[in-house]
């Protein structure tokens, strides 16, 4: 499953492709990109854990930058 | 601006305020420091805080920790206006980074507001406003002059005309009448028309547009990944070097504390990556936007690289070079007049599906007198026999008049020649060819000026006619006679010829040439308005079916790539410059507060040259 979503207060560049190197070593993941300009984030990964890595993915962004939220 | 960013904005001026006073009142006033400390209190406490909060996250050398640290150890060498300065101008680069990222989102969200909000669908007789996406395929919409088309359809009544410009950049509007496809995401003008709906907005034009900008972020260029890794090892790096810069002058070499250390805070100041890291994409961005803006959708920024490199074009003869379609272009009587022979021909004819026979059909223009067809047979592959007004007539190729003993005339004309005998008293003859684009010999031009060194043709055609098209528009090489099959293989040739440093361009209609569009290093696809195979197989696609537009693509492409490599060379040079200079004790503070935010400032206003087209219409 290819799912895609948007960020609040995506603050800087670099945080951004900190953030698309963590979600993609979340296990389950087949790929994950952070579209800077557009806010966007698309994950795919597994159906049946996709739940599972969203909520680490969520965590996994809250710990590189505190302010920004993922839409869901 | 929102809210939050004007008071950000309030912020940085109040704390100026307070800085510059305290300036002009000098160093040795008591007030200086407590002016100096209230400046610092206003800007700073949002980027300690969290400093603070991703130290507890594990996160060490964020821009936040930099900054912080940097401006914290100013205070404590007594350099109390440089450490305020740091913060300040440090929230005035993220202010106008939000605020230039904000606008080029914007500028290109416009470009693609493309997107229907609405459709008015026909339901038992109603007029119902629903969401384009709960229309079905089959159903009936009524679209407004003045509104945007929501979903791909025919026209099943009443006339308009459509903008397109959206789509392709092309601002002269179509005309379209019952029959004809409708693009979603183009403008009705002027009528009122009703649609069929042939595909679900999931899969229309406008949707697939949308999702292949959008997603054009996922296929990562070089030089992307080149400052992603870049960043993660520089910050780091300097960050160690300003502690060891810090540390062993003063405890080896007995040098002052302070000094020293100031040395190290300009390391800390400019070890932020983010000019670079944003730059970069934001120039690739701004190149796909601005290519949208001309109807050159590209794919992913690591295509535009590719285009950049094109230095041999191959193209696919039928529908790219030429029109596709074939039309009447001499007709040659012995005796009667030209409008005669060509009636008798669309005559015998009259009952063929023939896209020879249809054209000339269509070139008489006027209603067949079917009264006037006594009996029509086919010969295979030689043409047909007719009996029209009495008389045997024999419609066909130079064979049927060898059989028929008439004595053909060749004709200079490069096409298919269709020969008319009235049994074995030779009439005269029709020529049809498939017309060149008006603009493809200029295409050809633009693309040697813009350095493309191999212009290649294929082509399915006769020899003799490929060769005509091809000396008409001075291409360098052209292969004719060509199966489906066979065009993939001339393709791996001419792959194999290239020197790995560039790259080889097709360019085909997406008919029938997927397998070569893939192929290619780079497959562009034109007149794809509506065409999905194209859209699919091809990794940029050209809306309107103007082949000069391909080097509009590669200008457009190498702009965009000098743009980013003038972004990475300068933030590089100029980071570069600082440390050093920072190092030997030449730099001050001011410096590295340029060096950082003068630099993040200038990359992101070079970085924004990419969206502006307006050079590269052509």
């Amino acid at each position: 499953m290819k799912k895609t979503f948007e960020f609040e207060k995506l603050g800087c560049a670099h945080c951004a492709s900190k953030m698309e190197t963590a979600i993609r070593k979340i296990d389950g993941v087949s790929s994950a990109s952070i579209n800077y300009i557009m806010k966007k984030l698309t994950i795919e990964a597994e159906d049946a854990v996709f739940d599972e890595v969203l909520s680490k993915a969520v965590k996994a962004c809250k710990k590189i930058e505190p302010d920004c939220k993922i839409v869901l | 601006m929102s809210r939050e960013q004007k008071l950000n904005l309030f912020r940085i001026i109040a704390s100026l305020v307070l800085l510059v006073t305290a300036m002009l009142m000098g160093e040795e006033k008591p007030a200086y420091l407590w002016l100096c400390l209230a400046s610092y209190a206003i800007v700073a406490y949002s980027v300690l805080w969290t400093a603070l909060r991703n130290i507890a996250g594990g996160q060490v050398f964020d821009e936040n920790f930099l900054m912080a640290v940097a401006s914290l150890g100013a205070f404590f060498t007594g350099n109390y206006s440089e450490a305020v300065a740091v913060m300040v101008f440090y929230r005035i680069g993220e202010l106008f980074e939000e605020i230039a990222v904000g606008k080029s989102r914007r500028s290109i969200a416009a470009l693609m507001d493309i997107r229907p909000d609405h459709a008015v669908v026909l339901r038992d007789g109603v007029e119902q406003t629903v969401s384009p996406e709960q229309v079905r395929v089959g159903e009936h919409i009524v679209i407004r002059p003045g509104e945007r088309i929501p979903l791909d359809g025919v026209v099943c009544d009443g006339t308009t005309t459509v903008n397109t410009s959206s789509l392709t950049g092309e601002s002269l509007p179509a005309d379209k009448t019952v029959g004809d496809t409708v693009i979603s995401g183009c403008v009705n003008i002027s009528g009122l028309v009703t649609v069929e709906v042939k595909s679900e907005f999931a899969e229309s034009t406008v949707s697939k547009i949308l999702e292949m900008v959008e997603n054009s972020a996922e296929k990562k260029t070089r030089s992307e990944s080149f400052i992603t890794r870049f960043a993660r090892y520089y910050t780091p790096c300097v960050v160690i070097a300003a502690v060891l810069l810090a540390l062993i002058a003063p405890l080896f070499f007995a040098q002052p504390w302070n000094e020293w250390i100031n040395r190290a805070l300009i390391f800390l100041v400019v070890s932020c990556p983010c000019a670079l890291v944003v730059s970069v994409p934001l120039s690739f961005f701004g190149g796909i936007g601005g290519a949208s803006k001309l109807g050159i959708l590209i794919k992913g920024s690591s295509y535009l690289e590719a285009l950049s490199k094109a230095d041999t074009v191959v193209f696919d003869k039928t529908g790219t070079l030429t029109e596709g379609s074939f039309t009447v272009t001499a007709v040659h009587p012995e005796s009667m007049s030209e409008e005669e022979l060509l009636s008798i021909a669309a005559c015998a004819e009259s009952y063929s599906t023939h896209p020879i026979a249809e054209s000339i059909i269509k070139a008489h223009g006027r209603d067949i007198d079917k009264t006037r067809i006594g009996g029509i047979k086919e010969l295979a592959g030689r043409g047909l026999e007719a009996e029209i007004d009495g008389q045997l007539i024999y419609v066909g190729n130079y064979r049927l008049m060898e059989e028929v003993g008439a004595k053909w005339l060749p004709c200079e004309h490069i096409g298919t020649i269709v020969h008319v005998a009235l049994k074995n008293e030779y009439l005269g003859h029709i020529v049809i060819s498939d017309e060149i684009k008006s603009d493809a010999k200029r295409a050809i031009k633009a693309l040697g000026e813009c350095g493309v060194k191999r212009t290649v043709m294929l082509t399915g055609d006769m020899k003799q006619v490929g060769e005509a098209v091809s000396k008409e528009l001075g291409l360098s090489e052209t292969y004719t006679e060509l199966l489906p099959g066979d065009k993939v293989e001339v393709l791996e040739k001419l792959l194999s010829q290239e020197d790995g440093k560039h790259t080889l361009v097709f360019v085909g209609d997406g008919i029938n040439d997927a397998p070569v569009l893939t192929r290619a290093d780079l497959g562009i696809a034109m007149g794809a308005l509506g065409s999905d195979a194209a859209i699919e197989a091809a990794d940029v696609v050209l809306m309107d079916d103007k082949p000069s537009k391909i080097a509009v693509a590669i200008k457009l492409a190498r702009k965009t790539m000098r743009i980013v490599r003038e972004n990475i060379a300068f933030s590089l040079g100029v980071k570069g410059v600082v440390l050093l200079l920072g190092a030997a004790g030449y730099a001050n503070m001011w410096f590295a507060v340029f060096g950082d935010v003068g630099v993040l400032i200038i990359a992101i206003i070079n970085a924004m040259r990419a969206l502006d087209t307006r050079r590269l219409r052509g």
